[in-house]
């Protein structure tokens, strides 16, 4: 191949050479960086262990729930706590999320009840949560199409005088959460544009976890990912996914970034899914084990713990305490999941339109009325 | 003859495809070591190279858009839509590109093309994954629709849509995929756009595709208990229709009720209510009946079964039938 551009070639490896932004090693060492910086303290990175061990534990339920027939399907997010936590607890009290469908952990630091995330894996309904209260916005299945919804969000954030004021208790901006398989969808090249191009106060915060489905980032991108949205005009760093002090720190500086009036950034966190793409998924048929292992070393919730304990900031009871409330969690997700009341297809009829029609309103009676007569028949509801 | 699956008949008529001809490459996320998500182009890439059983990038449009490309270049290729609500993102290269650049050119161009979509629910999936796009394809022309609904269609179907020099929808019926049947891998297929006539009855026409067949050949055996005879018929092809099995069927029976998951508003089944009536409106006893999915979004998993025409709901459309 010529050297045109001094570009390695497809094979490269989009991950090659990894050189990210890390303030915890995987030993659990604290690290310096020249730009960014975790000014937090211990108690604070107690509470970051907290939200990563919790989330887990919920993680494990839900696919534990999954496997016994209680949830049609369940999106892990095993392995992703850290860049989910580390960029949730970066957001400040008036900006605003768009996940994709497997931010547990990010919805789980909103406050969003995660019954509710169950409840669109039990079949229940399609997202239940009260989005602008939590400013958490509905799980996104067609890939990469919640970009563009964050891009207008942030730009009608700017409209309303919300950014770049230099009042803290005004301004916001917008986190969006996408795959590493994504930033192949036309819509998040469009929001590139669209950001760039109207310097909208949005944050992509891409997960790499190295897989869509069983198609490795390299199927998706020649150069790592987090170079590619320069060529838009939109800064990209690299951050490791898996040490949520430097997660929390980058997303921290992006978000301030936008709230100021200087636009977009993306973040690629470099991590990994540890386990399936979807409970419906054998990773088996195209992973490695060997890979697997190669990432269980450099567990993001494991070195939170092996630096808490070394720095005093936690001692044994702590971490008892937390592995407890891991498992009362647990129990009453698990409780009020089975417990979750059947939905009803009569009232979905009401749910399409803001302004009903009258033909919907015909066929819910008639569907009614269908009903009934199997009331008649057999005295009972179908 | 061979017993299988209707998964097994796709990737048996899949390979036959990529063995007869050269040209025909197959594209779509996931489909090579994995061998899609339904394992429907399962060892195809271990034995037809990467070359022709391509790993798409995750973006539909571009699926679509550089299969059009390649079709320019002469080669056949067959797109798999992951699932069905994942075909829209690539919905402006088949109805603006795909569907008219035959017409544009004049005919001097061809669209060799097949894209390939699981269709319709009952697997208990979240949303986007139980749609049932078929009334936006048939409304373009330019695009062949087809649904099968048995593995021995299935088999023959996919090579004959490959074999077309027309661009062909190709609806895959989901829940169906691990049914097994009988296929013919001797013998002549039937037509591509041709409709069947499943099962002989003198009372009532019960018409559907895909998922739905099966749904109309149980009702119509329950009601056989009930001393009726129902003709059953398997659509097949959706664009174009194949009118004059239907019509020959209606005259012969005087009532027909078509069948689909998909919503009634603007559906398929007003297309066919429509034109029956047109054309057999002196031999109508009642008339054409609907039995569809309802006009909201498809719903949460949990009242799929509720939402999905079902034999009772078959059965009580055939009841109303009868009463006129
Ligand atoms: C438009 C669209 N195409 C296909 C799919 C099916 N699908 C669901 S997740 C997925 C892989 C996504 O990979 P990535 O963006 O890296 O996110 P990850 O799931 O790994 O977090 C695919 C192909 C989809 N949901 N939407």
């Amino acid at each position: 191949m010529s050297e045109l551009s001094g570009l390695a070639g497809p094979r490269a490896g989009a991950g090659a050479d990894i050189d990210y932004v890390q303030l915890l090693t995987p030993e659990g060492v604290r690290i310096g960086n020249d730009e960014y910086d975790f000014t937090g303290d211990d108690d604070q990175i107690a509470g970051l262990y907290r939200d990563m061990v919790l989330t887990r534990r919920f993680d494990l339920e839900a696919t534990a729930l999954q496997r016994q027939g209680e949830l049609g399907l369940w999106a892990p997010c095993l392995g992703q706590e850290a860049a989910q936590v580390g960029s949730a607890r970066a957001l400040g009290p008036r900006d605003h999320v768009f996940p994709t469908y497997r931010e547990h952990g990010v919805a789980r630091c909103l406050g969003v009840d995660p019954v509710d995330l169950l409840r669109m894996f039990r079949g229940i309904d399609h997202g239940n949560w009260d989005v602008e209260t939590h400013r958490f916005n509905l799980y996104t299945v067609v890939i990469g199409a919640q970009t563009l919804h964050a891009t207008g969000y942030a730009m009608g954030l700017e409209r309303d005088g919300l950014v770049g004021t230099g009042d803290p208790e005004r301004d916001a901006a917008v986190l969006a959460y996408l795959g590493d398989g994504a930033t192949s969808q036309g819509d998040v090249s469009e929001a590139f544009v669209f950001s760039a191009s109207y310097n909208a106060p949005v944050v992509f915060f891409c997960q790499n976890n190295q897989w869509a489905i069983s198609e490795p980032i390299e199927r998706q991108s020649r150069i790592p990912l987090h170079k590619r949205s320069s060529g838009f005009g939109i800064p990209g760093l690299r951050v490791d996914g898996n040490d949520v002090l430097a997660s929390y720190a980058v997303t921290q500086k992006a978000l301030e970034h936008a709230r100021s009036g200087n636009g977009p950034t993306f973040i690629e966190a470099y991590t990994y899914r540890m386990g399936a793409h979807t409970t419906s998924d054998d990773p088996t048929k195209y992973r490695l084990a060997d890979e697997v292992e190669h990432w269980r070393l450099r567990d993001p919730i494991a070195r939170v713990r092996a630096y808490l304990a070394r720095s005093g900031g936690a001692d044994d009871a702590f971490f008892a305490r937390i592995d407890a409330e891991a498992e009362d969690l647990a129990a009453d997700v698990r409780k009020r999941c089975l417990d979750l009341a059947d939905p009803s297809l009569i009232d979905a009829f009401d749910q399409v339109y803001a302004e009903q029609t009258p033909y919907l309103t015909e066929q819910q009676a008639a569907y009614a009325a269908y009903l009934e007569t199997f009331e008649d028949a057999e005295g009972g509801t179908r | 003859m061979t017993t299988m699956t209707i998964a097994k008949a796709l990737n048996a008529g899949l390979r036959r495809a990529l063995e007869a001809d050269p040209k025909v490459v197959l594209a779509g996320e996931d489909i090579g070591k994995l061998g899609g998500v339904f394992r429907v182009t399962e060892g195809l890439q271990k034995d037809f190279g990467e070359a022709r059983v391509i790993d798409s990038p995750l973006a539909e449009s571009g699926i679509v858009g550089t299969s059009v490309g390649m079709a320019l270049r002469g080669y056949r290729p067959v797109c798999e839509m992951q699932f069905d609500g994942f075909t829209m993102p690539a919905f402006d290269q088949i109805v603006n590109q795909v569907a008219k650049l035959r017409f544009r050119s004049g005919g001097r161009i061809t669209m060799p093309m097949v894209i390939r979509i699981p269709c319709g629910g009952g697997i208990g999936a979240v949303e986007h994954h139980s749609e049932s796009p078929e009334a936006y394809f048939c409304h373009t022309a330019g695009l062949k629709v087809v649904a099968v609904s048995n593995p021995n269609d299935a088999y023959w179907m996919i090579q004959q849509a490959v074999a077309s020099d027309d661009p062909v929808i190709f609806f895959e019926p989901k829940r169906r995929y691990h049914e097994r049947g009988e296929v013919q891998e001797a013998g002549e297929p039937r037509p591509l756009h041709s409709a069947q006539v499943l099962r002989e009855g003198t009372d009532v026409t019960l018409l559907a595709y895909g998922p739905m067949v099966k749904v109309c050949a149980d009702a119509a055996v329950a009601a056989e208990d009930e001393g009726r005879s129902i003709e059953v018929i398997d659509l097949r092809t959706l664009s174009p229709l194949d009118m004059s099995v239907i019509t020959r069927s209606t005259e012969k029976t005087g009532r027909l009720i078509v069948v689909h998951e998909a919503p009634g508003n603007a559906g398929l089944g007003a297309e066919i209510a429509a034109r029956t009536t047109e054309q057999c409106f002196y031999s109508l006893e009642a008339p054409v009946l609907r039995v569809t999915g309802f006009d909201t979004p498809y719903p949460p998993s949990r009242l799929e079964e509720e939402y999905l025409p079902d034999l009772d709901r078959v059965l009580d459309a055939v009841d109303r039938s009868l009463a006129y």
